[in-house]
């Protein structure tokens, strides 16, 4: 296995096994507030210290996790979901109107801020996580459908596609047999790129009040409240950063390597 | 003195040797025919010359241009050489030039760089060139953009690029192997013309021994990275002392021997439209109920995008009334060239796209979008590039047993796979590996096996050889005439190369602007054409002469 692939695996899976952990148990409750603990630099009995309200930030880290990771896999998964069969039904009829629709539709979600369109969708239904991943998840969609047929269509010139049509193959069945396997790379590291702008998204609506509200942890809502202690304690702003950074980092290093480990054509080369 | 002088060039890559003890010698206005089989180092023996090795190689020994000592030079010193005293020519025109620079400039642009020439100047000197490469002002002013001008006339810019500096060595890479051919005549002409006019040495790397026969004064025969035989052109031809040039010039000229049955092509009526003028050529055919395929009239109309807003679509007709038909196991040729119509009317005959009139029967069906699965079955393809023929994704067997889809599969299916592989000469358990795993002339035989799988009656060959190497196209060509025999197939053989078209055919179709204009057996078209464009063809392309042959008998083992 690469070292990079490996790196990659292990902080995801930190952050992943962190998550699922919390679900049953966390150091301290974070719901408990102890006022006299408050901004205690990390220690033994805190490892990353605690915040202005007393709560241990190591607990809190692995209960916004939870958020984080739930909210940029649902949307992803809506973004792939909806974006992917779009991209290819666009690329199996190029040049038809159903293509212009479909990426005229997307160049219409494209054109709108998407901070604007999570604050409206928040104004009108409030906030909450799950409104953040519906906000996050419409946003996905056209990102999926552009790449997915990007890549479909420079398959859709190639021999092998026409041998299947040669063999009687529709344009439904190609595209689930013979386009689908061979944009899996694209999709996949497009899936962790997005899944990494997932989680900053999901901080950064939440850091303006419109994603997860308390006492859910988030590791935006913990950067919003540490930022005006900055200078008196830094590390209750620099914990919640770090976990953000070495998610995504690790997700983007993970996404590399299993492109190249699912191409039949370069697993021989891995050692 | 001799201009050029490789003594004892090593190259390798990591531990991977890839040229070893590679020496060549290149007098002032030689050309030198350097050829050998892909992966042979013919490439990277002159890329060691130009010293544009990829990184990672390591080159060891001597080159000397001039008396200098070329791997001796820093990478300072190689920039003021090339393009001044070495110039190159790819394999590729459509890539070769920047499609964002006018060709005035890009030929200016040297001349700017080495000689420091100030703009006006240069863009006289770069018209000059172009005039003399055959592209004349009136015609081809300097402000055009390399998209405006053909392949062949990209190629020529790339000729007046290299030659703008009057360079005393010229390297051409396969410099007409992406060119039609009768564009290619033009090209081969004009490099041996400024070989002989300005006095400059070319090295000519090619596969083709036939463009070799015809241009060189010397020829080197390359494999593995090694020189294994080097003379003057005719001699070698005539009597080559390496066992490995026979077998490369008996491969080039390789005839199966089955293809020389007398097929039902000789009952068919010799046609030439001049002549037929008048009478519409389908009702000639139709009158042979024993036909396989019967094209009739066939015609397949593109709108083009309006000139203005508001005017007519333009129409191309690149099918134009095309009839022929094919019996049971005939072996048909259709020769043309890029743009003729062909790939356009092998897609009708496979069924992928409308026609807009005629139509196209097989057996009894009718041809189209919308013919049953079953009548599909009769007919299969093999495409032109081994490489972007399979789904990289799929296991073998599964790549194979693609066409079941048409049949339904049976239960024994992993069987039939196994049979089909072995038919080709490959191993029943390949089936189990990825398409990766093979080289291009054993992934033709898989696709040979795909469409076989279905016992097609008709399989169009759509240039099915022209990726191969001379020596893996002629066992390519003997598997298809065993199977043709074995399996009473018929074939339909796209190809631009008129002598494998001649080897394995016994009737031949030219298609010329979306039109056949010429049909017969192919013994006779070759030998008494009728239409003009046929001679012209014929006499483009390049040849072996038959007497140079005549020497050696005809037994050379194939390899």
């Amino acid at each position: 296995m690469k070292p990079a692939l490996a790196l990659g695996a292990v902080l995801s899976g930190a952050a992943l096994a962190a998550a699922v952990l919390s679900l049953v148990w966390t150091p301290y409750d974070i719901t408990q507030l102890a006022i006299a603990q408050k901004l205690q630099p990390p220690s033994l009995a805190h490892w990353a210290g605690t915040d202005h309200f007393g709560r241990d930030i190591a607990s809190m880290l692995m209960a916004g996790a939870r958020t984080s990771l739930a909210v940029a896999l649902v949307a992803v998964g809506i973004g792939m979901g909806v974006g992917v069969p779009l991209g290819l039904s666009a690329a199996a009829l190029r040049g038809s109107w159903v293509d212009e629709a479909i990426m005229r539709g997307n160049d219409l979600i494209f054109a709108f801020p998407s901070l604007v369109i999570a604050i409206l969708i928040t104004a009108v239904f409030g906030p909450s996580a799950t409104n953040a991943i519906i906000a996050i998840g419409i946003f996905n969609i056209p990102v999926f459908a552009r790449v997915s047929r990007a890549g479909a269509l420079s398959l859709w010139t190639l021999d092998y596609i026409r041998a299947a049509r040669v063999a009687g193959k529709g344009r439904a069945r190609i595209s689930a047999e013979h386009i689908l396997p061979n944009i899996a790379n694209l999709l996949i590291v497009q899936g962790t790129i997005q899944f990494s702008l997932g989680i900053l998204a999901e901080a950064g609506l939440s850091y303006v009040g419109l994603g997860a509200q308390p006492p859910t942890a988030s590791w935006g809502r913990m950067l919003a409240e540490a930022q005006t202690m900055v200078t008196l304690a830094p590390h209750v702003a620099l914990a919640p950063g770090l976990a953000i950074v070495a998610t995504v980092l690790g997700l983007n290093l993970l996404g590399d390597g299993l492109r190249d480990a699912l191409d039949p054509r370069l697993r021989g080369r891995m050692a | 003195m001799s201009l050029l002088h490789i003594d004892t060039l090593d190259l390798s890559f990591a531990k991977t040797p890839i040229l070893r003890g590679v020496t060549l010698g290149l007098e002032p206005g030689e050309i030198l025919g350097l050829v050998g089989e892909s992966g042979s180092g013919k490439s990277m023996t002159a890329l060691s010359v130009m010293g544009l090795l990829p990184q990672g190689a390591r080159a060891t020994g001597r080159i000397w241009l001039d008396g200098q000592d070329l791997l001796a030079l820093s990478e300072r010193q190689m920039c003021a050489l090339r393009g001044n005293q070495i110039g190159m020519i790819f394999q590729e025109p459509m890539t070769a030039l920047n499609p964002l620079m006018t060709i005035g400039d890009q030929v200016a642009e040297t001349l700017m760089v080495h000689r420091k020439m100030p703009r006006a100047e240069a863009r006289a000197i770069a018209r000059a060139k172009l005039d003399r490469v055959g592209l004349p002002g009136p015609r081809f002013p300097l402000s055009l953009y390399p998209h405006e001008l053909s392949g062949g006339q990209r190629q020529r810019v790339a000729i007046a690029l290299a030659i703008a500096l009057q360079p005393r060595l010229l390297i051409a890479d396969e410099p007409t192997t992406a060119l039609d051919v009768t564009t290619q005549a033009e090209v081969l002409n004009l490099l041996r013309d400024l070989a002989r006019a300005e006095d400059m040495a070319l090295i000519l790397i090619t596969h083709d021994l036939a463009v070799v026969a015809g241009m060189a004064d010397r020829v080197a025969v390359m494999r593995h990275g090694q020189i294994v035989e080097t003379g003057p052109t005719e001699p070698l031809f005539r009597a080559p002392r390496h066992p490995y040039t026979a077998q490369l010039l008996a491969a080039s000229t390789h005839r199966p021997k089955a293809a020389a049955r007398p097929g039902p092509a000789a009952e068919h009526e010799y046609f030439c439209q001049e002549e037929a003028a008048g009478i519409s050529s389908w009702q000639k055919y139709s009158k042979s109920d024993a036909a396989l395929l019967r094209v009739a009239g066939a015609t397949r109309i593109y709108r083009l995008p309006r000139p203005r807003p508001f005017a007519p679509h333009p129409e191309l007709r690149a099918v134009d009334d095309v009839s022929f038909q094919i019996g049971p196991g005939e072996s048909v040729g259709l020769v043309g060239e890029s743009g003729c119509g062909k790939s356009t009317l092998t897609r009708a005959i496979l069924g992928l796209d409308p026609l807009q009139a005629g139509s196209i029967t097989l057996g009894a069906h009718p041809v189209g979008p919308g013919m049953p699965q079953a009548a599909r079955a009769d007919v299969q393809v093999v495409f032109q590039d081994p490489y972007g023929s399979f789904n990289p994704r799929q296991r073998v067997e599964t790549l194979v047993a693609e066409p079941f889809h048409l049949t339904g599969r049976p239960a024994d299916w992993q069987d039939r796979v196994a049979a089909a592989l072995s038919e080709v000469g490959l191993a029943p358990e390949d089936g189990a590996k990825f398409i990766h795993e093979f080289s291009g002339g054993q992934r033709q035989r898989i696709a040979i096996a795909r469409a076989l799988i279905i016992r097609p009656k008709l399989i169009v060959l759509d240039e099915a050889v022209s990726a191969l190497d001379v020596r893996v196209r002629a066992q390519v060509l003997d598997l298809l005439a065993t199977l043709q025999a074995s399996h009473d197939l018929a074939y339909l053989f796209i190809s631009h190369d008129l002598s494998v078209v001649r080897n394995v055919t016994t009737r031949c179709l030219v298609m010329q602007a979306g039109r056949i204009v010429e049909q017969g057996p192919t013994e006779a078209l070759f030998t008494a054409p009728r239409h003009p464009y046929t001679a012209e063809l014929l006499a483009a392309a390049p040849q072996i002469p038959p007497a140079w042959m005549e020497d050696r008998a005809h037994a050379t083992p194939l390899v």
